[in-house]
């Protein structure tokens, strides 16, 4: 059938329409986890393991039990099911069952009348611990065999060898998301024996299926519903509060709600893997690569959580976006007593973008070319295989357009003047302006969208005619991204009228949308939304003989032949649909194969200004050229953008959780650094529109590639600035001193 | 103790027992989430508020010492259904995804044009250096800012 989708719709795609919770969130009046409550709400709390590493020899919790306004203590013993959780592998205990894996480990739970007595509470549990010596080299956990997973792609003539070559060894810190909303949850007792929990979350129905498996209950007995949520950037993919709360709720029959505080969270969430990482790239005498070699080792510390997904996008995309028929990479996530990785924006891609956009640099330089030209020269285009797996590329991969288009952005003039709060080190150090050198560098990186390796990856969503509008029904979480927006604004195209709404449903309501990670969501739910809005508007028309819908009704050559009271006269109108991306397949023993669903690219320059005596480096400008596939609200792009870039900025100068002997020393905002508005560098964007083969309109998932190519352009441009070539990140400015 | 504090134009009364933060006072006692927790530290600027012409972390706030004060929360920001200025500016130009650290970037950056109606580009950003947001990398922020710098008074 063939229809005109788009009269009289002003806020469709393509348009910055704004977002629909935007008021309430400027107004105070959005309800994040951490504002709910309930009548007659105990606070729950979590105590923790103080080493890394250590035998549970006693545990006693009489004396907290005694306290008064203590309603229930809990340890893994009260766990009524399967007695292990994980997304991917269900290896951590709900609460430590014997041995403590890693520093903050869980150990007991704890519902009081107030949130000061239940942390009091649990610090009155009496606990004895026998430490034992923590695994902390993620290099020596690999030898001994204390691996989450191990992988190796052989691909090509191992023999073959390039005229030139250069080797490196590079290190990416752990990264924290620090999303400024802490983890939360409410949980409340329905009067039938089960819970309606209110969490924080990127996949409920993710968590769903660990909360009952772990409380041993029916999935109609536990519902999940999304609380409002301050940013994930992948920090929300694993349980946290999630199975504490309902347990802490079962035992005594009311309302619970935990709430970390700032240090909690850091303690209690997975971070970004550290990675160490040795590349060999070999090319010929005009710069096309022969052969990459690489050995990746990450630390997934205690538990597995994501680790195993992880390593496999590190290991595909150790060799970026560039093209290589020889390619060799072994590849370890070690299982250590540091605390646990998994999820963080990028998911892997960042660790190898820095290694081998660093070794691109230096083979520019040992072949005397320049270093865009040297990408230029093997940029993956469509048609071409991915280095690693030998995947063809299908649907849009304009990689040269994006290093044209950044290159092509006007570089912004020297800072004049002294004004300390745009010098190297701001108003409390002190570079005078006669000491700054600048420097310029570039980066490129490659992702893949959506999940991988013949995982079963689908979304769900519905949408409902109604007399008084459109309603958009998914549990796809909505972080902070815009999804809501970009859901709205898909629905309006496709049917014509400017009335839409999201509504969240909960686990009992609607099936998966998948994880709001993998820069999944606006291809995934947003396909869904469009394939039910697709077959809704095909459905309406087809029932009244029409050839058009538009806001007011079903319409046959511009006329209206039914009002949308009277297609809604029998109630609303619906349709149902589970989206799923083109099939994707598990790598072979060579890591060979289909495994990704689809690419997107971008590029990235730095400009950085230098103090090389001090160490000191002031980000100037990143600037970015993004390939989109199609821009469907170009504003939350934009933002997208900038807001990757900065946590790129951030690992590239400044963000570190430092870990000694498996112990984070700066589990706070005051000792872990994020860029701050005057350590923000100016932003220019250019979007790249080339429609994929695959997602609404061909748009395409774009969170996660602005984080992955900004760090390795910084530390490009200071290597510039300084003649030095720096190897991990972030660079600190003992790293640099000294250098001019 | 009492204290009595004069809140987004009331007198609002309150019992404190010990050593609260305005910060949980408002959100715990007086039923003002709007004002967020998010480090405690006074490092983050989420739980910035407006008191006695200043904007301050509210965290590090003790509540008795908020006595007498005249306090403004992200609540009292707009009237009757009126946004404030800089929240329809933030919301214009996209300054807001998940909105955690909106509310302590509207009150601080109401502050900052009520002291100075024409800042400059890093007038703005040092104004708002103690607010730390993690989702926009600051430029939509900036953008709303240097909108409203612009502005005729």
């Amino acid at each position: 059938m063939t229809t005109r989708t788009t009269t009289g719709v002003h806020s469709g795609i393509g348009t910055s329409v704004g977002r629909p919770d935007g008021e309430p969130k400027v107004t105070g009046n959005f309800a994040y986890a951490s504002d709910l409550s309930a009548d007659n709400m105990l606070w729950g709390a979590t105590l923790r393991s103080p080493y890394a590493h250590a035998r549970l020899v006693k545990l006693d919790i009489a004396p907290a039990l005694a306290m008064a306004g203590v309603h229930a203590v809990l340890t893994q013993d009260d766990v009524p099911g399967e007695p292990r959780f994980g997304q991917e592998e269900q290896d951590q205990p709900v609460l430590c069952d014997g041995t403590a894996q890693y520093w903050g480990e869980p150990v007991a739970v704890v519902a009081a009348e107030d949130e000061e007595t239940a942390r009091l509470a649990a610090a009155a549990i009496v606990v004895e611990w026998e430490p034992l010596e923590p695994v902390v080299d993620p290099d020596a956990a690999v030898a001994n065999g204390a691996a989450f997973r191990e992988m190796k792609i052989r691909r090509g003539d191992e023999e073959a060898v390039g005229s030139i070559v250069v080797e490196g060894f590079y290190e990416t810190a752990m990264q924290d998301q620090a999303p400024l909303g802490p983890e939360a949850g409410l949980a409340i007792p329905d009067g039938e024996g089960g819970l309606d929990l209110y969490i924080t979350s990127q996949w409920i129905h993710v968590d769903h299926r660990q909360i009952i498996a772990c409380l041993a209950m029916d999935p109609d007995q536990i519902r999940c519903h999304p609380a409002g949520i301050g940013g994930a950037f992948g920090s929300r993919e694993d349980i946290s509060v999630h199975i504490h709360v309902a347990m802490l709720s079962l035992a005594t029959g009311r309302p619970v709600k935990m709430a970390y505080d700032r240090t909690e969270s850091f303690v209690g969430h997975v971070k970004r893997h550290p990675a160490r990482m040795w590349y060999r790239h070999e090319a010929d005498d005009e710069g096309n690569l022969v052969k990459v070699t690489a050995r990746l080792v990450l630390d997934g510390g205690g538990y597995a959580h994501t680790s195993r997904a992880v390593l496999a996008n590190a290991a595909f995309f150790t060799v970026g976006a560039y093209r290589c028929d020889n390619v060799f990479v072994e590849a370890a996530v070690a299982r250590t007593n540091n605390p646990p990785c998994g999820a963080m924006r990028g998911f892997g891609a960042v660790q190898t973008c820095f290694a081998s956009e660093m070794q691109m640099d230096r083979l520019a330089e040992a072949l005397d070319m320049d270093p865009l030209d040297l990408r230029r020269r093997n940029a993956l285009a469509p048609g071409d295989a991915v280095a690693t797996s030998g995947q063809i590329i299908e649907g849009s991969l304009p990689t040269i357009a994006a290093i044209d288009a950044v290159e092509a952005i006007p570089l912004p003039d020297l800072i004049e003047g002294d004004d300390p709060r745009l010098l190297p080190g701001g108003t409390g150090l002190t570079t005078p302006a006669s000491s700054v050198v600048r420097g310029v560098g570039y980066a490129v990186g490659l992702k893949n969208l959506a999940f991988s390796e013949g995982f079963d990856d689908f979304a769900e969503a519905r949408v409902v005619m109604t007399t008084s509008g459109v309603e958009v029904h998914t549990a796809a979480m909505e972080v902070g991204q815009g999804l809501v927006t970009v859901c709205q604004q898909i629905a309006r195209t496709v049917l014509g009228t400017d009335r839409v709404a999201v509504v969240w449903d909960d686990t009992s309501q609607i099936g998966s949308a998948g994880s709001t990670s993998a820069s999944r969501q606006t291809q995934m739910t947003g396909g869904a939304v469009h394939a039910a809005a697709v077959g809704l508007r095909d459905q309406i028309i087809a029932a009244h003989g029409g050839d058009e819908l538009r806001d007011d009704g079903v319409y046959l050559k511009d006329e209206r032949i039914a009002t949308i009271d009277e297609v809604c006269v029998a109630g609303p109108v619906d349709c149902l649909v589970q989206f799923r991306h083109p099939e994707t397949f598990p790598p072979d023993e060579n890591g060979q194969g289909d495994v990704h669903a689809g690419f997107v690219v971008a590029a990235h320059r730095a400009v950085v200004d230098v103090d090389p005596e001090l160490g000191l480096v002031r980000v100037v400008r990143v600037d970015t050229a993004q390939d989109v596939g199609t821009a469907l609200n170009p504003q939350a792009i934009t933002g997208q953008l900038e807001g990757g870039i900065m946590q790129g900025v951030g690992l590239a100068v400044m963000e570190q959780l430092v870990v000694k002997e498996g112990v984070i020393l700066n589990p706070t905002f005051t000792d872990y650094l994020i860029p701050t508005f005057l350590d923000a560098p100016d932003v220019e964007t250019r979007i790249i529109e080339e429609g994929d083969h695959w997602g609404p309109f061909g748009a395409k998932g774009i969170g996660e590639s602005p984080t992955i190519s900004s760090t390795p352009a910084i530390v490009a441009a200071i290597n510039a600035a300084t003649g030095q070539r720096l190897s991990k990140v972030p660079v600190l400015p003992g790293d640099i001193a000294g250098s001019g | 103790m009492n204290v009595t504090i004069t809140l987004n134009g009331e007198a609002r009364m309150f019992d404190v027992a010990g050593p609260e933060s305005l910060l949980s006072v408002l959100r715990n006692d007086l039923d003002l989430p709007g004002t967020k927790d998010a480090c405690e530290q006074g490092e983050c600027g989420s739980c910035t508020v407006n008191m006695d012409g200043e904007a301050l972390c509210s965290c590090l706030v003790m509540a008795v010492d908020a006595d007498g004060s005249i306090v403004l929360t992200v609540e009292g920001l707009s009237s009757e259904g009126e946004l404030h200025a800089v929240q329809d500016a933030m919301l214009k130009h996209g300054a807001v995804q998940c909105g955690f650290c909106t509310p302590g970037i509207v009150v601080a950056g109401s502050r900052l044009l009520e002291s100075n109606p024409h800042p400059t580009e890093i007038e703005i950003r040092e104004a708002l250096s103690g607010n730390i947001c993690r989702c926009t990398g600051y430029g939509a922020i900036l953008r709303a800012f240097e909108d409203l710098a612009a502005e005729e008074s």
